[in-house]
């Protein structure tokens, strides 16, 4: 029983001194957000049909994919206000994802042939 | 605050944790770690065999890029509504956070009635699961995409019964935010799925 008290009260530190004052975004802020979304997937579909910027085109809509997938990430799904431990528990297996995904395209050579 | 904070990681009457997180939430975020990993060998895949296909139909024979961008606004909007649908549950507001939920399944199925007329589209233009490695690829990876948007309606919708049932107390939010978590994921996946296989030039 003791070594259970001892237990809960060291975790029960660790959440005080590991949670951080949440500022959790407001409704409005969110609904800023979603407008930022939809901007950036207008600006992904322009890219697509605009001839001039052809050849940056796929650093363009990854840098755009990027940019929509980090938004959702850290604000829809509270990344940047909860506790660290969850964006280890996400990114480690997501740099896994990336590295894995970099290395099996390039056995095939994929890699430089600007995928 | 941080009581208050550390009441929100854990959730009220939860048996308190080493890290003061609860393990409903970690096992969610351990779940979605692993579903990047999966996601992440479907895309990979796809990347591998595309513009390898030996006999059509090609992508840019079968893509409908405006119809699709479409799509993916839906499935955008459906992110929104599920972080109102969570924030109207912390402000103890049950009514809102079931219509917030309600339009969030709303959305996922009518983003699921367009893939569902798209890959009829398809099929119908000549690309099946076994045409083509486009095909097959395409299929796959969407198609897995899909079932995992299907299961999230279904999560959404069982959340709406409960709190009607009275199942979710006012201001006991961890399975919503636990919900929202796996939702935002889905779109998150869309969001690489929609640039890669769909914008991305051949």
């Amino acid at each position: 029983m003791s070594q259970t008290n001892a237990v809960s009260e060291h975790g029960h530190q660790r959440a005080q001194a590991q949670v951080k004052e949440h500022g959790h975004p407001r409704t409005w802020e969110y609904v800023q957000i979603a407008v930022v979304l939809a901007i950036i997937t207008g600006a992904e579909v322009m890219v697509y049909y605009q001839e001039a910027v052809r050849p940056l085109i796929v650093p363009i809509l990854l840098v755009l994919s990027a940019t929509k997938f980090s938004l959702v990430a850290m604000f829809y799904m509270h990344l940047k206000f909860d506790n660290r431990l969850f964006s280890m528990f996400f990114s480690g297996p997501l740099v896994l994802a990336f590295a894995v995904m970099m290395a099996v395209l390039s056995l095939f050579h994929r890699v430089l042939l600007g995928v | 605050m941080a009581e208050a904070s550390l009441a929100g990681h854990l959730g009220a009457h939860e048996h308190e944790t080493t890290t003061g997180l609860n393990h409903r939430k970690v096992l969610m975020w351990i779940f979605l770690g692993s579903e990047c990993l999966f996601f992440g060998s479907l895309i990979s895949t796809y990347l591998v065999y595309r513009d390898r296909s030996l006999v059509g139909p090609f992508p840019s024979d079968t893509f409908d890029i405006p119809y699709t961008s479409v799509s993916s606004f839906v499935l955008l909007m459906s992110s929104l509504t599920m972080v109102l649908a969570l924030a109207a549950g912390q402000r103890r507001n049950s009514g809102q956070m079931r219509l917030w939920l309600t339009t969030t399944a709303l959305l996922g199925t009518v983003f699921l009635g367009g893939q569902v007329y798209e890959f009829t589209s398809f099929v119908n233009h000549g690309l099946s699961l076994s045409k083509n490695l486009f095909g097959t690829t395409f299929f796959v990876l969407t198609g897995f995409h899909g079932a995992h948007v299907t299961v999230g309606v279904i999560i959404l919708l069982s959340l709406v019964l409960n709190s009607l049932r009275g199942g979710i107390k006012e201001g006991e939010t961890l399975g919503i935010e636990i919900a929202g978590l796996y939702w935002h994921f889905v779109d998150v996946v869309w969001i690489v799925i929609f640039t890669v296989v769909y914008l991305l030039p051949y």
